[in-house]
């Protein structure tokens, strides 16, 4: 054994010179197969630490959204002083700036994004920083903006591309946390260190580009040992027990978030993990089941009170002010067994001691080989909390292995192993109307001569007063679907080397094998809108109603259509096609270090925004209303009951949207039956 | 080309009306008119949408998987007895790929001098789902616009054939909440051996606005949901256990 703090546990290749948490986990973990009755309720100093947080949040809210804000010091991994809510009762200490609730000062991602949200709060910038920021250091944002072509800016205007993180941290990147527990800090950054000495030969831009990455990660690393000592801790030697192992991931995560504002910001995989700390301490009698929630619930306390510096339109887009602070839970093993332990109930038990909360969003990969007695907790807790996401282990296990993490809510890498370029949506409806109308916005008006934005290059639009043909519209929206996965990509590549380049995640990337693999994943808004449109045109009679550019800005429709989200193939089959040839077409493009092209069907609140700026719509959408969120059928379109909605969702092709498809489903518990 | 029936709708993942997740198909039309009808959309007869028993056996079958907990479909409406040829067949065809069947009516259809006329179709019936509104012919009268005689015949009729119900009722305030006529009904469903379960179904305004989209006057206007201490009042009264 090369460390003490490894006594008791089964050595193999992850003790043997070789970075491999899936390893020590796989040799090490306790499957727990029974329920949920050794559950403990929460300790005097969780209650009394709790009070005194919901006490901060009320006076948050009273002072308007934000309670005080950082106006000076930039934040990076070890820029703070040691805070503290209260000294004396904090198991787990460590927070973002040197108060609680005090949001840190983060100007990487664009200079103008963090004095705008500081003076939307009542703030002023320190007159020095903006300096800095403006004359001497460049940011993400102040790089895309050099680099943009006329197209991308007016395709970003007119918002078919949106909620590009061209002005803020793309987030999304989720470090492996465990490693600083289980590893140390000194023994991760030896393993960097030798990484770069092997990384050698010809010196072209990108190994240039790895090598100072690889030194970006070393200073992280260094760092993040600076900021763990600013509480007394030395986190260079592995943690020893369950308390220091929780200790050392949480400060993981916050070199994280102060390094950091991503769009989100999740943590990985990390309860079953610390169910092998928390089961040798318990058999060494240095630790009680009672102990051991108390340090659950107080690093999940820690998690809940994650607070980023943004501006109030950011949060009106998600309606909310969202972290995405996601943990995944359970699953299965590949070999069969579950990964459930005892510390994943002991995690959602959280839900109950600190009472319910969207974040941290806790995840439970659930497969229908998940033992009884944990299915049945994770049911009792939704009813009585509506806090847990479920998402299918049994569909991502086969393509991702065991050790994979969900980032923001649907998006699964291999910890440590994956990271993703986020990519935010291309709206597809907006995208079918620019097929009808040559390329030229519905609603964006060109500058100069106050007539309607031509935004892609002069398309031939679709002429007459209808009805539409499917087949011509069809085709001429395969033609705009290929400028836009072409300009969509391309837009992307130059944003994401300006983030690697301004707004580097130095620590998360640290915290990832050297050798990763990059997942481009971009999105699509408007699926169902579009795909009702076309049912619309192929099955009833479509006419355009133009106006004086002889722009189609309204559509009659004759007769009924089949609408996405009844079960019904003859529409829910162009909802696939539509899925297939628009990621084909994104696969065909060159993509930023020689990243995987991925796509997602997952707007959740986002789609009430996108509505906005998409006009009316072929499908009988007023201009303005919401899209639907994610793959959603239509608001109230899916007449036929909520299985037929489900399985019209369920058709999609995984395969081909490898990112995630959400549905978003709500149910009252009287509709799910008469008992409980 | 089988015969077709007249549809309102399908809901496909009906947990209230019979046991398991169900497919419930909603007929078109009934000769009844109950003050708290939350459906009057589904009154008229001969509207609707004209369906196969065929086309709709394929809807349902595309549901199978979900059924597994002993679920099935329910035939609603509308009074499905007015179309008892086409349920027939439907439960039929289901009947053959394995389904539970569930029939859910006001009994309204029936009568001593008929009472043979739904026995086709009571034979792929699984389980009837009866309504019975108000055990005071007098009062059913005023709450339906028809006497209970035939209802209360034709529960007698499915204990005779054996056949499993579940008894429903509707609980309104100060309408069908009365303890004296909750007593009467249990007296009346105490003898019958085929009786599965007693349901009572607080009554709900969520029928309201139909009424006013359709232009109808709502006859139960003001009137509010019961309190849950009648809800268990009527269920204590009712219980078969």
């Amino acid at each position: 054994m090369k460390y003490t703090a490894w006594e008791d546990f089964v050595p193999g290749k992850w003790s043997d010179d070789e970075v491999n948490v899936r390893d020590f986990i796989q040799r090490n973990y306790t499957p727990y197969e029974g329920d949920d009755g050794f559950l403990e309720g929460p300790t005097e100093a969780t209650k009394k630490l709790w009070s005194e947080i919901m006490e901060l949040s009320a006076r948050e809210r009273a002072a308007g959204g934000v309670l005080k804000a950082d106006t000076k010091i930039v934040s990076q991994v070890n820029s703070h002083k040691a805070g503290y809510i209260d000294r004396e009762l904090e198991k787990i200490v460590g927070l973002q700036t040197d108060e609680p609730f005090k949001r840190a000062l983060q100007p990487f991602g664009g200079i103008r994004m963090a004095e705008e949200a500081l003076n939307m709060y009542g703030y002023e910038i320190d007159p020095q920083v903006k300096e800095i920021f403006t004359k001497y250091r460049k940011t993400h944002n102040d790089g895309v903006y050099d680099a943009y072509t006329p197209e991308m800016r007016r395709a970003r205007s007119a918002h078919i591309l949106t909620g590009l993180p061209d002005t803020y941290g793309r987030g999304r990147i989720v470090g492996d946390y465990r490693r600083v527990a289980l590893y140390g800090v000194d023994y991760l950054i030896a393993r960097k260190q030798e990484d770069k000495l092997h990384m050698d030969g010809v010196m072209t831009p990108d190994k240039i580009r790895d090598r100072e990455e690889l030194s970006e990660q070393i200073k992280a690393l260094s760092a993040l040992k600076e900021m763990a000592l600013a509480y007394g801790i030395d986190i260079s030697r592995p943690a020893e027990n369950a308390k220091e192992a929780i200790q050392w991931l949480y400060f993981g995560y916050l070199g994280a978030i102060k390094d950091q504002n991503g769009a989100a910001m999740s943590i990985g995989r990390n309860s079953t993990f610390l169910d092998i700390y928390i089961e040798r301490d318990l058999r060494r009698g240095v630790l009680t089941e009672r102990e051991a929630q108390e340090l659950i619930d107080q690093f999940v306390m820690k998690l809940r009170i994650v607070k980023f510096m943004r501006i109030r339109e950011y949060n009106e887009l998600f309606s909310g002010d969202p972290t995405w602070v996601t943990e995944s839970i359970g699953g299965m093993g590949v070999d069969g067994r579950t990964l459930v332990t005892k510390n994943s109930f002991r995690i959602l038990h959280t839900l109950k001691n600190l009472g319910p909360a969207p974040e941290p969003n806790l995840t439970v990969l659930w497969s229908k080989n998940l033992p009884a007695g944990f299915k049945k907790f994770c049911a009792k807790t939704s009813i009585e909390t509506s806090a847990i996401q479920y998402e299918s282990d049994d569909l991502m296990r086969p393509e991702m292995g065991d050790d994979y993490c969900i980032a923001c809510c649907v998006s699964c890498m291999r910890v440590g192993k994956d990271m993703q370029f986020f990519g935010a949506r291309a709206n597809l409806a907006k995208c079918l109307l620019y097929a009808i109308n040559g390329g030229k916005d519905e609603i964006a008006k060109d500058k100069k001569t106050g007539k309607a934005m031509q935004v892609s290059p002069m398309y031939a639009p679709v002429l007459g007063d209808g009805p539409l043909d499917y087949a011509e519209v069809k085709t001429k929206y395969e033609q705009m679907m290929d400028w836009l996965a072409g300009l969509y990509v391309n837009t992307l590549n130059l944003i994401h080397y300006m983030h690697d380049k301004y707004s580097y995640e130095a620590l998360e990337m640290a915290l990832h094998d050297t050798e990763v693999r990059r997942f481009f994943a971009t999105g699509i808004a408007g699926l169902s809108c579009a795909v009702d449109s076309l049912s619309a045109i192929k099955y009833a009679k479509v006419y355009p109603v133009r106006n004086e550019e002889g722009l189609a800005v309204d559509f009659k429709i004759e007769g009924d259509y089949p609408k996405y989200g009844n079960n019904d193939d003859r529409v829910d089959e162009i909802a696939v096609w539509l899925v297939k040839t628009f990621m084909t077409k994104i696969k065909s493009q060159y993509t930023y270090r020689q990243s995987v092209p991925t796509m997602s069907i997952l707007t959740i609140t986002s789609n009430v925004v996108y509505g906005k700026k998409t006009g009316n719509t072929p499908d009988g959408r007023r201009a303005g209303t919401p899209l639907a969120p994610g793959a959603n059928p239509m608001h109230g379109r899916d007449s036929s009951g909520a299985l037929a909605s489900l399985e019209s969702v369920a058709k999609l092709p995984y395969e081909y949207s490898r990112d995630g498809i959400s549905n978003t489903f709500s149910v009252t518990p009287a509709s799910l039956g008469k008992d409980d | 080309m089988s015969l077709t029936g007249h549809i309102h709708s399908f809901e496909s993942f009906g947990t209230v009306d019979g046991p398991g997740i169900r497919f419930v198909v909603f007929m078109q039309g009934c000769p009844m008119r109950c003050l708290y009808c939350h459906n009057p959309d589904t009154w008229a007869v001969g509207a609707g949408t004209e369906y196969t028993a065929e086309e709709v056996a394929s809807r349902v079958l595309k549901y199978k998987n979900y059924f597994a907990g002993g679920g099935g479909i329910t035939v609603s409406g509308g009074e499905p007895m007015l179309q008892a040829e086409f349920v027939r067949e439907l439960f039929t065809l289901l009947k053959a790929r394995g389904i539970h069947t569930a029939l859910d009516t006001s009994g309204i259809m029936f009568s001593a001098e008929n009472s043979r006329a739904f026995d086709g179709l009571l034979e792929v019936t699984d389980l009837v789902l009866l309504d019975i509104k108000h055990i005071d012919d007098g009062e059913h009268k005023k709450l339906t616009g028809h006497s209970n005689k035939n209802i209360l015949a034709f529960a007698g009729y499915l204990a005779r054939i054996n056949k499993p119900v579940w008894i429903r009722h509707v609980l309104v305030p100060g309408i069908t909440d009365d303890d004296g006529c909750l007593s009467r009904l249990k007296a009346f469903i105490s003898p019958l051996s085929n009786i599965r379960k007693v349901e009572v179904l607080p009554y709900h305004t969520m029928g309201e606005v139909k009424y006013n989209k359709l232009g109808m006057p709502y006859a139960l206007e003001g009137v509010r949901p019961p309190e849950p201490d009648r809800v268990k009042n009527a269920r204590e009264i009712l219980s078969i256990k």
